[in-house]
């Protein structure tokens, strides 16, 4: 059931995009004489704007994020939470995913791989990691690129709500894991 | 908050480098990321353009309005500070709507676009309006109807299996994300700070 479910939604999903790309126009040109040629190379100009607008707090943002990474402190963190969640239920494999998620994009895909191969695809832990990886976002990442890309540097309560979420997300994936999987 | 949690992980980068012996690792992952970040900027320009291009024609043709109008009694509860026809709201559906759908390439796009329009409503330039934080937290929080396509390359059949949780996990932290932002928002600490009080804090 799930198994149809989840292959006609993907079916669907690869028509969407071609169909925006020529429906939106041919509503406009059809029914609204809209000039869709002209309008859009109107529209397309602002790509290269705010596409370098958000190049310095990408690198302001990555550059930290990937020093963090890159010195093992996500490994000391990893040794000094695992027994507190442990003892509330949360797998200890699944604490590097869960940390690395709201950092790396490409980080979290790595452990995501780990995992497969280290636990193989039908294990509860690779499920637990592959529904964290696809039940949330890189929440440093979106906050560079969408503040960025207007200029806003103070973010107040941004950053503390992306992680709370983040951290409902993560338990949240364990929890609906263990209760309906395993 | 991001001038601490920013400094905080390069400075722990540094100190957890030196005392695990990468601090070559360090740095060349901070010359890397510098490097890939132009990387990124630069190869959305071309998605950029297109969607920008396509939002162009949407917007022209009055379907931004419609889409806005038709989902306005969800939009005004989450975005109240904005105008019920303003173009920041269809935006911001379509980008909910292409997240839903894991359309990723679309999604960014059309999110900048929000940012751009939400941004013409903030009276304080460099401060994130209630609505942008709202709209950013339910951005990260990611609602999500079709798993990403790299879980799917990664898992191949059994990816079915996660299909409900990760929709169950998604839809908790979206529903976590909107009831801090509510909550958070009206906290004295977060409140936005006129210019002139925010200088003479910088410099005292």
């Amino acid at each position: 059931m799930v198994e149809l479910l989840v292959g006609s939604l993907n079916n669907v999903a690869k028509y969407i995009i071609p169909t925006l790309l020529v429906g939106i126009p041919f509503y406009a040109l059809a029914v609204k004489k809209v000039p869709v040629y002209e309008v859009f190379v109107v529209g397309a100009k602002d790509g290269f704007t705010i596409a370098v607008r958000i190049i310095p707090y990408l690198v302001a943002i990555l550059v930290a994020v990937g020093m963090f990474r890159a010195s093992g402190a996500l490994d000391m963190l990893m040794n000094l939470l695992a027994p507190v969640l442990n003892f509330v239920g949360f797998p200890a494999e699944n604490l590097p995913l869960a940390l690395m998620r709201p950092l790396s994009g490409s980080g979290s895909l790595g452990l995501l791989t780990d995992l497969v191969n280290e636990h193989g695809v039908d294990s509860l832990t690779t499920k637990i990691g592959a529904t964290m990886y696809g039940s949330s976002e890189t929440t440093f990442y979106v906050l560079a690129v969408y503040f960025g890309s207007v200029g806003v540097i103070r973010s107040r309560h941004a950053v503390p709500a992306g992680l709370f979420a983040d951290a409902v997300g993560a338990i949240s994936a364990v929890f609906f894991c263990k209760l309906l999987i395993a | 908050m991001l001038n601490y949690i920013w400094f905080g992980m390069m400075a722990i980068g540094v100190a957890a480098g030196i005392y695990n012996d990468k601090i070559d690792a360090v740095t060349n992952a901070a010359i890397d990321m510098a490097k890939v970040s132009v990387e990124i900027s630069i190869g959305l320009i071309g998605i950029m353009a297109l969607w920008l291009g396509i939002m162009k024609i949407a917007e022209a043709s009055g379907l931004i309005k419609i889409i806005a109008k038709g989902l306005r009694p969800i939009t005004i509860r989450l975005f109240p500070d904005v105008p019920e026809d303003h173009p920041a709201i269809g935006s911001i559906v379509l980008n909910m709507s292409a997240n839903i759908l894991g359309l990723g390439n679309a999604a960014t796009p059309l999110g900048l676009k929000a940012m751009e329009e939400l941004q013409e409503l903030n009276d304080q330039k460099d401060t994130a309006t209630n609505s942008m934080v709202m709209f950013l937290a339910i951005n990260t929080s990611s609602v999500q109807l079709i798993l990403p396509a790299t879980v799917v390359a990664l898992m191949g059949a059994t990816a079915s299996e996660i299909f409900v949780t990760t929709i169950l996990a998604t839809l908790s932290s979206t529903i976590a994300a909107i009831a801090i932002v509510k909550f958070l928002e009206k906290r004295k600490r977060f409140a936005i700070v006129p210019d002139e009080e925010e200088q003479e804090n910088h410099h005292g």
